[in-house]
């Protein structure tokens, strides 16, 4: 993996870009128990897969959602958050 | 030359019997399996037969004995942590290293070198400082020392780091050492198998039977077998175990990089560690300089080594030895780290009974071999968490009750 393809700014060198972690659903902090809270903050699904992530281009500021493979090191597509068809 | 090598060369068989024994097949049951044979499964084993005569244990591996991060680290010993629970449970396995190689009968090439922190910034004297008087306090040797101690020890280096990084300091800890891995599992794996534990390479545990919150038994590529506990001791693979018996937890996995050099004059007495420049380097018995660096920067369930890593290891090396610029690099290789949030280990009991962890690694396993081999034995012996791995449980992110190492985590990840 040394290309990483911003769906801004194109394909850039993959030292442009920052992992920030998995895709999760946050539970709703006025509703949930303490337990489900702690759970959200500390586990993390490491199991390899084919994970959707977010990562960020520090050139441009853009945050955005990556799919990737994470044994094979292989991103399978980009896309802004909210935009899951776009590539 | 010792006579007895001849026997090599004049025996059309090898003369020597192999470290452990091959089993043609597994046994229907066992008291204990113990899932991965690296330094931490194969110390559990050899523990729980020599000190809590249980004997009827399997230890299965997917791969070869020692094929994980056993063999992958860069195999510094030291005990200079930051938070009293790691000051006092790195330095039992410090003591347990002392006597293993009379223990084994087998050369691990323990040596004691002294181990520096190198501090570029005054936040990091900070922290050195702080290290060293939670270190003392706990009885182990350790002490903040100036630049011009530094340069007296390695007077090979560029104290000012090209110009960029100068060193103000350092944290010294004489005790830091470097072994031979490899042997480290050997030795464990021969102790075990000569007291009737079996190790089964080459079998893949393919999921593990929980019946009314028990282990019952797991499931193999060689078939199933009968057991009450099992101890997961498998590094970059551990979130796949807990998968299977259903177990959250916070660990995340990493490609840990390193590379050696081509074997060179000895010139590095002591192994030096930088968290600014992202380095660890030692020189082996045979010359080679063993370096290591920071993490890699995203999630990958690979042993892959990249260009990027060699190249800005060495800029940094460069840094601190410009002398350098000539030797070759040999080889690279990269291991997958099981991390934590707080950069300390994952043990004992889980939520499933029967079922024991010794996971969360990441970057500081080899030198907890010994230690983490045997307070799981006496875990797993008395269904209850020794007291040295009380502040490693999994629980104590739900109780938000984390055991902060980060500070002493080798290098700035």
């Amino acid at each position: 993996m040394k290309i990483m393809t911003c769906p801004i700014n194109g394909a850039r060198p993959v030292s442009e870009f920052v992992y920030a972690g998995e895709l999760r659903a946050m539970p709703d902090p006025a509703t949930c128990t303490d337990d489900q809270w702690a759970a959200y903050v500390f586990n993390r699904h490491g199991v390899a897969g084919i994970k959707h992530e977010w990562w960020y281009h520090i050139a441009s500021g853009v945050w955005f959602v990556a799919e990737r493979d994470t044994t094979a090191d292989r991103i399978l597509r980009t896309y802004l958050y909210g935009k899951g068809g776009a590539t | 030359m010792p006579w007895r090598l001849l026997r090599f060369a004049l025996s059309s068989k090898h003369p020597e019997p192999r470290m452990f024994r091959a089993h043609a097949s597994l046994k229907k049951s066992y008291d204990v399996v113990i899932i991965g044979a690296g330094g931490h499964g194969l110390a559990a084993a050899y523990y729980l037969a020599r000190d809590h005569g249980i004997t009827n244990v399997a230890v299965l591996e997917k791969g070869y004995l020692g094929g994980g991060n056993t063999g992958r680290n860069t195999t510094i010993i030291r005990s200079n942590y930051l938070t009293p629970e790691g000051v006092k449970f790195y330095d039992k396995s410090l003591d347990l290293y002392q006597d293993l190689s009379e223990d084994f009968d087998l050369n691990l090439f323990y040596s004691t070198r002294g181990h520096y922190t190198l501090a570029h910034t005054d936040s990091a004297m900070r922290t050195m400082r702080w290290r060293a008087e939670v270190n003392k306090h706990y009885g182990v040797d350790s002490e903040v020392v100036d630049a011009r101690a530094v340069a007296q020890a390695c007077p090979q280096m560029d104290i000012s780091c090209a110009g960029h990084a100068p060193i103000l300091g350092a944290l010294y800890h004489a005790p830091g050492s470097i072994a031979r891995h490899d042997a480290v599992a050997w030795g464990y794996g021969r102790g075990a198998d000569q007291r009737g534990v079996e190790i089964h390479q080459q079998t893949e545990v393919r999921g593990i039977k929980v019946e009314g919150g028990r282990v019952r038994g797991v499931e193999t590529s060689r078939g199933f077998i009968e057991t009450g506990k099992v101890l997961c001791a498998v590094a970059g693979s551990t979130p796949r175990m807990l998968d299977m018996v259903g177990i959250d937890s916070p660990l995340f996995i990493h490609p840990l990089q390193a590379m050696v050099s081509e074997p060179i004059k000895p010139w590095l007495d002591p192994i030096l560690v930088s968290g600014s420049l992202h380095i660890y380097v030692s020189q082996t018995a045979r010359g080679e300089l063993v370096m290591g660096a920071s993490l890699d920067p995203y999630e990958l369930h690979s042993t892959r080594s990249t260009l990027d890593f060699v190249e800005s290891l060495s800029a940094h090396m460069l840094d601190m030895f410009p002398f350098l610029s000539e030797v070759k690099v040999n080889r690279q290789w990269a291991g997958m780290a099981d991390m934590t949030p707080d950069f300390a280990p994952l043990m004992g009991k889980t939520p499933v009974e029967g079922f024991y962890l010794d996971a969360g690694w990441g970057t500081w396993g080899f030198k907890a071999t010994p230690v983490a081999g045997w307070t799981m034995s006496s875990t797993v012996a008395n269904d209850r968490n020794h007291e040295l791995i009380e502040g490693f449980g999994l629980d104590r992110f739900a109780r938000y009750a984390l055991t902060g190492e980060k500070g002493a985590a080798s290098v700035g990840h």
